[in-house]
């Protein structure tokens, strides 16, 4: 406890000075000598890029017999008996020192060969100065359990909750200030496509207008909460986490069913299960006693990877391929560490034996799952173990599924072997080099799995997880959440918190919010609640020349988030703001508008996928999330607008910005016909040019026109009609796209000037833009 | 002195640092454009960012690739998807046919792995090539007689007879091939070389993909072989389709001429000036851009597929298929014209080659489609001066038994798959033009002399493109990433 404590001060002491170095060339420190150094914030994640990888945890590659990330080690005589690699106190006799600030190739380290680089002039220092002040060694970061710091006081009336109190700490010590609150109508955009995906409605935006209250502004908070949209927008960023996919993936590609997990999460998120809870489901739903279909359903979460139905492949690699990918999905999505490095060998950076990787895969691989059910020509919508949903489940139970009347549904989902299959070591990662046998337990490094207390199966890994004592759990599962409404988490490495990961921008928030997350029973809304009224998001996203030069990047929040959509809410603006958007939620995946041949191209001739069978109607205009997700040619404005491909798990999308999305917007007939059917809509309206185009700008930007831009657009218009009154013909080209149907009595020209107005403004980068 | 040192030190490879103002940089230039070769636009728009720091090294990162001085600029890769027969077009073995129907003996397979399609099989009865083999050119190689265009050039081809690989179905040995690893959503060669050396054309992707397909038995292609994996996905390869839209969402739709497009454009960038006004966001400004560099690459592309402006003695070259979008020939002739534009890398796959059974008559389907295009790529580039900076590989993703899978007679057999030995021709790029390389045993089962691995394969490609394999790395999730994995040898023997 006392140690958690001097790490916390050691911690915020030094906050200003790492948070300064985020714009260093080398990322590194610029310490006066005499400061005093951190290990966990300033030298270990210099040893660990630059030494661990020989010096570190791995055994087989361990040279000269040295590890540096254990002090004992570190401290004791060198194998070849010159000196000691960490003298503390004396820098010029540790072999360490010596050796990175060494010129001669044949000393110096790291080593030419090793490709590392050498060590900057200010990591030097800082490994000089850390020596100098006794080389003390501490426990990663993230592996000591988050304590609920002390909330720091702050002056002034800006501060609405804790979260400020933190932020406002940090970003004063860097000389910002905050940013104004955003205008009304910018807020109640952000807060609109943050909590439902969708962009405010017409009726929402009036409601709101010229209420400034704080209660206003949380009714809206609710609201939006609980809306059905809530649960479809939060299951948007799992769903890459759970590599979601509507196909088998690998050559021919076969459809499946695992939607109706997908109908369980939004659900899940609607109801607000709480997030131990959650996981629970869907790590051991089915080993809970007396298990519900529903907390079966849940379990489908680990059986989402890819499934080869490749003639020929033998069962045992890929079987062991699944569990591999279950065990990725867990670590990284879950527990917030990259420990497939550990398949083939100890993991260079991080404590993670082979052996301890083989213990957490062993938790998957009871299951009952084979590696190969047969090719293409026998395939089943799910594969053992499955479940099946009866039309009277469907209705009564798993309500939450939405199915037509159809033949029975089935979805592939956990269910282990009454015996046990003993899980082996595999040398070097390989199926077919099996070594020791080991038994399940978790990641020792994180936290003891005891054995005494818990069962060695997924629910024993469901109850290490969720204990409030696990110290990744809350804090990884807090920061993605603050991913999804800042663009990036207080761990920017959102699925690496290990040591080769980036430092918490704001420790000590990170930790309240994880402490403050699990002792109000994991609750996710007011999680959310915290961080939607908080002062840091309400700002206004205005940079200035000044602010973008002190902080390019927003670490220190002193600015409102900003940035473009992910590609699923890119495709709900434009359906949602042309009227065109069916509110359904779940079911089948659809098949909306795609360019020609895509599939036809890439086929192997084989399964039904292999030629792109579009819908029609309704499933034309459902939300981004629910377009069918073939994993080897997936769709590809999403692919455009940087979605995940589904392929593993992923937490974060990298956020582009291309000509490709340019032709997207400009030319996918899902854009061209959102345009068209709004501008008829409102052709047929007995208002004013002017009020029709500044309700398609109220609708599209989610705020009022200024004077220049109405102006502009107006003359636009005016310059299109006059075209289009010459030209019947082009006037009727324009407005032939899209299955919509088109409203009778629409004059052409009005119609089709309109239009291209309203493509405009779906082109604008605001429209596609959170700000 | 420590310090010029460091710095050299730290400009010696390419990496991305998690933190600090290259990545700031590094990100903004690739999001703003299609690759690195847009530096100078970066640095037109955004000129205060990146001043006042004396120490920043990001000129020199950027200047400091290639890493050293290319012999090849760009590469296109003309791959035979399915795994064709090196014994019935490359690696002749009489001795096959000499012990036609015999059980392939047990020293020679030597514990090889079987695919499940094999496994089962009581017998292994070697089956020789039904096809007549000649020596060609000054090198002398053998040559079947499925490949007559492709034997006139034998002197301009570095025929690798050694390759081989870890995997033995399609898609892991296929994704092997393009990522470095059989699985693991890792980047594609191409988008390694995109986000290595950019493109040298504003207006084109910098890797491009193309896609055909033969009549013989198939086997898919996916996206994954081509995706930038955890680098940004401005490196992702840009597939053409043989469609209405070359490049996907390019044409303006009906009723948009050039002139209303450019007007809507001017429109939209006040409307967007506005913005960045009201904002001060450099992601607006990006934006702008790349409008433009979409209208541009309206022009752009469509100039580059249109082949009606070719000379007739190029169209007899390629063979008239090439005048058909979405073959192989023509898939050739675009290659070409897209590497003359600068596109660093383009692959082709050409489905088909997975020949299990009925061999003879497949691979004969396969070759035609291929043969004479490959061949007259090869004769193109050369006349025009440019094989010498452009590497052109030929090759599978393994190769196929010498035994039979199925019923063997005289003349019909099929071949499983084989990864221990296969073959794989190159041409210009800087690799020794008129050799055979690497020897296999009388069974063409195992290597005997100077094996090629597909890691080694990849450092040889990225050595002739000026890049050190062991150096362009990038960090991803704290691990050094790179193309070739923790293995590659350069295979010097066919470099030039």
């Amino acid at each position: 406890m006392k140690k958690q404590i001097s790490l916390l001060i050691a911690l915020s002491a030094f906050f200003g000075i790492i948070a300064f170095s985020c714009f260093q060339k080398t990322g590194v420190l610029n310490k006066k000598s005499g400061d005093a150094i951190s290990y966990n914030f300033d030298v270990r994640p210099i040893l660990s890029d630059k030494c661990f990888a020989c010096h570190g945890p791995d055994a087989n590659k361990r040279e000269a017999g040295l590890r540096l990330d254990l002090a004992e080690s570190a401290y004791a005589k060198l194998k070849d008996g010159k000196g000691v690699a960490i003298f503390p106190g004396k820098p010029e006799q540790s072999e360490v020192y010596k050796r990175i600030t060494s010129v001669d190739p044949d000393y110096q380290m790291p080593t030419p060969e090793s490709h590392l680089g050498l060590l900057t002039v200010n990591e030097t220092g800082i490994i000089k100065n850390w020596i100098e002040q006794g080389a003390r060694y501490e426990k990663h970061w993230a592996f000591i359990a988050p304590v609920s710091p002390k909330v720091p006081e702050v002056d002034g009336d800006w501060a609405k909750n804790e979260i400020d109190h933190f932020v406002l700490t940090n970003m004063e010590s860097e000389g910002l200030k905050p940013n104004d609150q955003a205008d009304q109508s910018q807020l109640l955009k952000r807060l609109s496509l943050d909590l439902t995906g969708l962009p405010p409605s017409l009726e929402l935006q009036k409601q709101f207008e010229g209420n400034r209250s704080e209660k206003a502004y949380e009714q809206i908070v609710d609201h939006l909460l609980n809306q059905k949209s809530y649960g479809e927008k939060m299951a948007v960023y799992w769903l890459d986490l759970a590599r979601y996919a509507d196909s088998y993936g690998y050559q021919d590609d076969e459809v499946r069913t695992q939607w109706p997990w997908r109908d369980w999460l939004i659900h899940a998120f609607n109801k607000n299960m709480s997030y131990d809870q959650f996981l629970t489901w869907q790590i051991a739903g089915d080993m809970l006693p007396g298990a519900s279909k529903e907390q079966i359903l849940a379990t489908a979460f680990f059986r989402n990877h890819k499934y080869t139905e490749e003639g020929g492949v033998i069962p045992e690699e890929y079987r062991i391929e699944y569990n591999i990918d279950k065990t990725k999905t867990y670590s990284t999505g879950v527990l917030g560490l990259t420990v497939e490095c550990a398949q083939c060998h100890d993991h260079k950076y991080d404590p993670v034996s082979q052996e301890d990787y083989y213990r957490l895969f062993a938790f998957f691989n009871n299951s009952k799952e084979v590696g190969y059910e047969g090719d293409v020509s026998q395939s089943k919508p799910a594969k053992n173990p499955m479940m099946s949903i009866t039309d009277r489940e469907a209705k009564s139970l798993l309500s939450f599924i939405n199915r037509p009347d159809t033949s029975r549904l089935i979805v592939s989902v956990l269910g282990d072997l009454d015996t046990l299959r003993p899980t082996h070591i595999l040398n070097r990662g390989v199926y077919d080099a099996p070594g020791k046998i080991v038994t399940a337990r978790a990641l020792p490094a994180v936290m003891k799995f005891d054995t005494a207390k818990l069962p060695q199966n997924r629910l024993g890994l469901a109850k290490w997880t969720t204990s409030k004592s696990n110290p990744l759990t809350a804090r990884v599962f807090v920061n993605q959440i603050w991913q999804e409404f800042f663009g990036r988490g207080l761990v920017k490495s959102t699925g690496d918190f290990g040591m080769q990961g980036d430092l918490p921008t704001h420790p000590e928030l990170l930790d309240w919010l994880a402490v403050d997350f699990m002792n109000h029973g994991w609750n996710i809304k007011r999680l959310v609640k915290q961080i939607v009224t908080s002062a840091t998001y309400r700002q206004s996203a205005k940079s200035t020349q000044e602010k973008l030069n002190a902080d390019p990047e927003n670490i220190y929040l002193s600015r409102g988030p900003r940035y473009r959509l992910p590609a699923e809410l890119v495709r709900d603006m434009v359906l949602s703001s042309s009227g065109l958007l069916i509110s359904k939620i779940g079911g089948a995946s659809v098949k909306p508008y795609q360019p020609k041949g895509l599939w036809e191209a890439a086929t192997s001739g084989r399964g039904s996928l292999r030629t792109y069978q579009q819908d029609r109607g309704e499933a034309l205009y459902r939300r981004g999330m629910y377009t069918f997700i073939k994993l080897t040619v997936p769709p590809p404005s999403m692919i455009i607008f940087d979605a995940s491909n589904r392929d593993h798990c992923e937490i974060k999308r990298s956020k582009t910005n291309t000509p490709l999305q340019a032709l997207v917007m400009l030319n996918d007939p899902t854009v061209l016909e959102a345009s068209r059917v709004l501008a008829e809509k409102l052709t047929l309206k007995t208002i004013s040019t002017e009020d029709k185009i500044k309700e398609s700008f109220q609708r599209i930007i989610c705020r009022k026109p200024s004077d220049k831009e109405l102006k502009l657009l107006v003359e636009y218009y005016r310059e299109e009609e006059k075209g289009f009154v010459k030209d019947k013909k082009q006037a009727f080209k324009v407005l032939n796209v899209g299955e919509y149907r088109h409203e009778k009595k629409v004059k052409e020209n009005e119609a089709a000037a309109l239009m291209r107005v309203i493509n405009t403004l779906y082109n604008m980068e605001e429209a596609i833009t959170k700000s | 002195m420590a310090d010029s040192q460091q710095l050299k030190a730290n400009n010696m490879e390419k990496q991305v640092f998690d933190f600090g103002m290259n990545t700031t940089r590094r990100h903004f230039l690739s999001r703003l454009s299609l690759g690195l070769g847009s530096a100078a636009l970066g640095s037109l728009l955004i000129p205060d960012i990146f001043k006042g720091n004396a120490e920043s090294d990001v000129n020199d990162l950027v200047a400091g690739l290639p890493h050293f001085a290319p012999k090849a600029k760009r590469v296109i890769y003309l791959f035979q998807n399915g795994a064709p027969s090196q014994l019935d077009l490359f690696d002749y073995k009489p001795l096959l046919n000499k012990m036609h129907g015999q059980d392939l003996p047990e020293s020679i397979r030597g514990g090889q792995r079987l695919t499940g399609m094999t496994a089962s099989q009581a017998t292994f009865p070697l089956a020789g090539s039904i096809f007549n083999f000649k020596q060609y050119g000054k090198s002398g190689a053998w040559m079947s007689e499925l490949l007559p265009y492709t034997a006139s050039i034998v002197d301009d081809l570095c025929i690798i007879k050694t390759l081989n690989t870890e995997a033995i179905n399609h898609d892991p040995a296929l994704t092997f091939f393009q990522t470095g690893a059989q699985v693991g959503n890792r980047p594609s060669m191409g988008a390694w070389l995109s986000y290595g050396l950019g493109s040298e054309n504003q207006n084109l992707p910098g890797f491009c993909v193309l896609l055909s397909r033969g009549k013989g038995n198939g086997q898919g292609v996916y996206s994954k072989l081509w995706t930038n994996g955890f680098l940004d996905s401005v490196h992702q390869g840009v597939q053409f389709s043989s469609g209405e839209n070359p490049v996907l969402y390019l044409n303006d739709p009906d009723g948009m001429d050039r002139t209303q497009r450019r007007k809507m454009l001017d429109k939209l960038s006040e409307l967007n000036q506005g913005t960045y006004e009201n904002f001060g966001d450099p992601e607006i400004t990006a934006k702008i851009q790349q409008y433009e560099m979409a209208y541009r690459m309206q022009t752009a592309v469509p100039e580059i597929t249109d082949m009606s402006k070719e000379p007739e003695s190029i169209i007899k070259m390629y063979g008239p298929e090439c005048l058909v979008p979405g073959t192989y020939a023509a898939n050739c002739l675009l290659a070409r014209k897209l590497s003359e534009q600068g596109v660093r890398f383009i692959q082709l796959y050409h489905q088909g080659w997975d020949s299990h059974g009925g061999l003879p008559n497949e691979i004969k389907g396969q070759c035609m489609d291929v043969d004479q295009a490959s061949a007259a790529l090869v004769t193109d580039l050369k006349q025009r001066g440019l094989l010498d900076e452009t590497l052109v590989i030929w090759g599978g993703e393994f190769g196929r038994t010498n035994y039979c899978q199925g019923t063997l007679t005289k003349d019909n057999y099929g071949r499983d798959h084989h990864p221990r030995a296969f073959t794989v021709w190159m041409a210009g790029g800087g690799i020794k033009p008129g050799i055979v390389y690497g020897e296999t045993d009388d069974f063409g089962y195992n290597i005997v002399k100077d094996p090629v691995h597909v890691h080694d394969f990849h450092a040889t490609i990225l050595n002739q493109l000026g890049l050190d394999h062991e150096k362009l790395i990038f960090k991803n999730q704290g691990r050094r990433y790179r193309l070739t994995d923790v293995a590659g040898k350069l295979v010097n023997g066919i470099i030039a």
